[in-house]
């Protein structure tokens, strides 16, 4: 045992780089992107209530690719008023990319390629 | 609980029965809710649209005709402009008679029909080769109306629609296609490396109930509507005019057809 302090050195310094992102973010506090300011309530779009669109929008957006590359059914009712199912000529039409998809995107760390075709600006 | 073999093999027996029982009934259900479905779509798949094209040549004067009609349908698609032929985009183009009809030029034929460039574009066939092999399904023919469609979400690039094709209307993007376009289209996506695209009749177009772009530009060298429809224009030229298509002995069924003419007497 006479390196057995090689060893346990070797194990300290192991420990500390693999624990380090913890205790290198620890009681900092992290902003989350903020989210919808008004009260969705009980608005839906399609079958999806807003409050559960941060975690279903993928599956919205998966359907209306269905829906309008191989059904030819383009359009959407939402809250009285008739929207096209697209990202360039639909969500973007009013929300801005930068705070509808990108913040939030790149704080979770995903980067889907929805922009490697589709035009946001 | 005991059982001896006799009472073991009896109850074996009728749960196996009953087991194969419960299967028929699954598979009725299954089967009745296939051909329900199928029972759904049918009608309008035989009752459908038949897209077609057109095309006059002999309304073709000047350079610029071409050109327009290209224009129309590369700036709204978003078609990049790449120079390298290798890598070139093409969703409507020209080429000359022998190309464009192989084996149907002859050395006497007359000048200016050898020398005419023809407007080419995908022919979307009525039995598209392309969507045979297709192995995502990211290419198809569309029910409602004939039109053979993309679906560049689904397109991993493996090319087998362009080796398919027997009118090389397909391109594949090699390069990141946005530094090529020369103005871009925001209504419109672009595509992205690695996949295949063509001409798409329109598709987005259609559902406005608008014309596709190149008819609209053609001045009336174009001419776009149903093939079932007996009244409509399509079939009206295709009743009055010698019309030919391309490669019609493959099989492919092309549902863009050319009227040569050359002068008033064709």
């Amino acid at each position: 045992m006479s390196d057995g302090w090689k060893i346990i050195a070797g194990l300290i310094i192991v420990i500390g780089l693999v624990t380090f992102p913890f205790y290198a973010n620890f009681g900092k506090t992290v902003e989350l992107p903020s989210t919808l300011e008004a009260d969705p309530g009980e608005m839906h779009l399609g079958d999806i209530p807003l409050v559960n669109m941060r975690s279903e929008h993928m599956q919205l957006l998966n359907r209306w690719r269905e829906e309008v590359v191989r059904e030819d059914e383009r359009y959407i009712m939402f809250d009285g008023d008739e929207y096209e199912k697209s990202l360039q000529n639909g969500c973007l039409s009013c929300h801005e990319k930068e705070d509808f998809c990108t913040k939030c995107h790149t704080f979770v760390g995903v980067r889907p390629y929805c922009w490697d075709c589709h035009i946001g600006m | 609980m005991s059982m001896d073999r006799r009472d073991f093999l009896k109850l074996a027996g009728a749960s196996t029965l009953v087991g194969l029982g419960g299967l028929s009934v699954f598979d009725g259900f299954v089967k009745d809710g296939a051909l329900a479905s199928q029972a759904h779509t049918a009608p309008g798949a035989s009752a459908g649209k038949r897209l077609a094209m057109v095309i006059d040549v002999s309304k073709f004067k000047s350079p610029d005709d071409y050109k327009r009609v290209s224009y129309a349908c590369h700036s709204i698609h978003n078609v990049p402009s790449i120079d390298n032929l290798k890598h070139e985009i093409k969703w409507i183009w020209t080429d000359t008679y022998e190309h464009v009809f192989p084996g149907q030029a002859d050395q006497y034929m007359a000048e200016n029909i050898m020398r005419l460039p023809f407007p080419v574009l995908c022919n979307h066939c009525a039995k598209p080769p392309c969507v045979r092999v297709c192995p995502t399904k990211a290419t198809f023919k569309r029910k409602s109306d004939g039109v053979v469609m993309m679906d560049y979400h689904r397109c991993i690039g493996c090319r087998f629609c362009m080796a398919a094709c027997p009118f090389g209307a397909r391109s594949f993007n090699w390069t990141d296609p946005r530094p090529y376009i020369r103005k871009l289209n925001t209504s419109f996506p672009t595509r992205t490396k690695g996949v295949v695209e063509k001409c798409n009749f329109c598709a987005e177009r259609l559902s406005a109930g608008l014309q596709p772009a190149c008819v609209e530009a053609s001045n009336g060298a174009l001419v776009f509507g149903d093939l079932h429809d007996p009244s409509s224009e399509v079939r009206e030229i295709l009743s009055s005019r010698y019309a030919i298509r391309r490669k019609p002995n493959l099989g492919t069924g092309p549902s863009i057809y050319y009227v040569i003419g050359g002068n008033e007497h064709a």
